[in-house]
């Protein structure tokens, strides 16, 4: 890749308006994708790389039954915060599983949720069609070998994945993400962050060009309620998911007062199971009920022949987290 | 100086690491990772270039006392860092007792994962995550071996940790 300039940053309203300034600048946070994109696939190629590392963007505050993320919180601290350990189970065994000790003692929040997508092709500059990194260029993914994609909010335009877990776990805390742009705060739901792909798979969220990332609020769990993660992948550790699943339930006499439930390894972006969830809410906990909910979250499914083993497993997936968490299998 | 063609503006950048205890200042181009720093700049090539891509932990070294890959990570980002390799680990002439571990229990065919394998377990030790074999493994999961001599590399982490860890040397 071509030289670029390097800066530290201090102070983050200076930062915000110098990125939105710059059209060629980009944030440089815990690098693990951004460093992997710019120096070893060379797909981006920013012309001012500035590190915000430094920024006092960092740590976990409780404030009533919210966790309040700076967004350069890594994700190493993150799952070894006690108000995790012990209210949020699912998000800290989302966190745990992805990537490695190494990875996730340099990798933030903030850039997780930013985090590219594995899809090979995107990450091969040499393959023409990616829609995603050359908009209106075609999307070689759909027509050729494919595995590890997306077969929810995919089409023929972009079947790329959000590989993210800890984002699995945070659509369905409806966890709200904080953004510091030159015209001042805003705050989005996670679950409003991201934008299907439809026909500009270029465009994958809502943020403004120099808009930064600056807290994720985490609304806990309710007093109660059980919750859990389960990612099934093609190693026993250190891989991306095929497909994963977020699941918190709160059980009363047998019956789902309320459940939350969010797939990974499936979607374009992390992907809320809403159609899952109208299932499960009153209904009793049991078999029954779990797979008539795998079958609702998996109603419309976009896939190609690489990839449409994942509807079933999706479906499993499901049914083992909710068996798990609702206790009725461990 | 560098300048680049396309921003007229400096692609240098100085830096001051701390690698094993000592003050190095470099002057590098921003492009050049802690991994090329160490190896290409300060000749310390005791850490590995395996994939160079964040996916195979033989670059690993401990920044501020914490493991991260080095491949994946720029040199100023470590401005004014303790950087530790595996160079350091060694006191007087006396091996780390993990180095000593790994000997013992013949953690390694190649050695080439080696020293990213010590790095991590050091950290590994420090985390307090070698309370059984299945811990290890998960948390020794992002150093890949591909001699697989993984079932000794995780009897000599094994024992360090029964003697008490080497917190104490890092």
């Amino acid at each position: 890749m071509l030289g670029f300039e390097y800066v530290r940053a201090s102070d983050v309203g200076e930062t915000v308006a110098t990125v939105s300034a710059d059209p060629a600048a980009a944030y440089l946070a815990g690098g693990t994708t951004q460093l992997d994109l710019m120096l070893k696939d060379g797909v981006v190629d920013p012309q001012r790389l500035v590190d915000i590392t430094r920024l006092p963007l960092r740590g976990i505050t409780r404030r009533d039954d919210t966790l309040q993320v700076g967004a350069l919180t890594t994700m190493e601290e993150f799952a070894a915060d006690p108000t995790v350990a012990e209210r949020l189970p699912l998000l800290r065994e989302a966190l745990l599983a992805g990537a490695s000790p190494q990875l996730r003692n340099m990798a933030t929040i903030g850039g997780n949720l930013l985090q590219r997508t594995r899809c090979r092709y995107f990450r091969d500059w040499t393959v023409a069609a990616c829609n995603k990194r050359a908009p209106g260029s075609g999307c070689a993914a759909v027509a050729g070998p494919a595995r590890m994609h997306a077969i929810l909010g995919a089409n023929e335009n972009c079947i790329a994945l959000h590989a993210s877990d800890l984002c699995v776990a945070l659509v369905a805390l409806d966890a709200v993400v904080h953004i510091r742009g030159v015209d001042g705060a805003r705050s989005v739901p996670l679950t409003e962050f991201y934008v299907l792909p439809g026909d500009r798979p270029d465009v994958e969220n809502v943020l403004e060009h120099g808009e930064l990332i600056t807290q994720v609020d985490v609304p806990l769990l309710a007093i109660g309620a059980r919750s859990g993660y389960l990612k099934v992948r093609d190693r026993a550790s250190y891989e991306f998911a095929v497909s994963s699943a977020a699941a918190a339930l709160l059980i009363e006499d047998g019956t789902v007062v309320e459940a939350r439930l969010a797939l990974g390894g499936v979607g374009t972006i992390p992907w809320r199971a809403r159609e899952a969830e109208a299932i499960l809410n009153g209904a009793p906990a049991n078999d029954q009920t779990f797979r008539a909910a795998a079958e609702a979250a998996l109603r419309d499914p976009f896939t190609i022949p690489g990839t449409a083993f994942k509807v079933e497993l999706a479906k499993r997936t499901i049914v083992r987290i909710l068996q798990t968490v609702s206790g009725a299998q461990s | 100086m560098a300048i680049s063609d396309r921003t007229g503006r400096s692609t240098d950048v100085a830096v001051m690491l701390r690698v094993n205890g000592n003050a190095r200042r470099l002057r590098l181009d921003s492009r050049v990772t802690l991994l090329d720093a160490l190896r290409e700049h300060l000749g310390l090539t005791g850490t590995k270039k395996g994939c160079d891509q964040g996916a195979c932990g033989a670059c690993t070294v401990l920044v501020d006392g914490k493991r991260v890959l080095s491949c994946l990570t720029l040199a100023a980002q470590c401005e004014g860092r303790e950087v530790t390799t595996i160079e350091g680990l060694a006191r007087d002439g006396e091996l780390h007792p993990l180095q000593e571990a790994f000997i013992r229990h013949d953690g390694f065919q190649c050695g080439y994962c080696t020293p990213g394998q010590i790095m991590s377990a050091v950290a590994l030790l420090d985390e307090g995550r070698a309370g059984s074999d299945e811990e290890i493994r998960e948390f020794m999961s992002g150093n890949l071996c591909r001699c697989g001599a993984y079932p000794n590399i995780v009897a000599a982490i094994r024992e360090v940790a029964a003697e008490g860890g080497s917190n104490a040397r890092v």
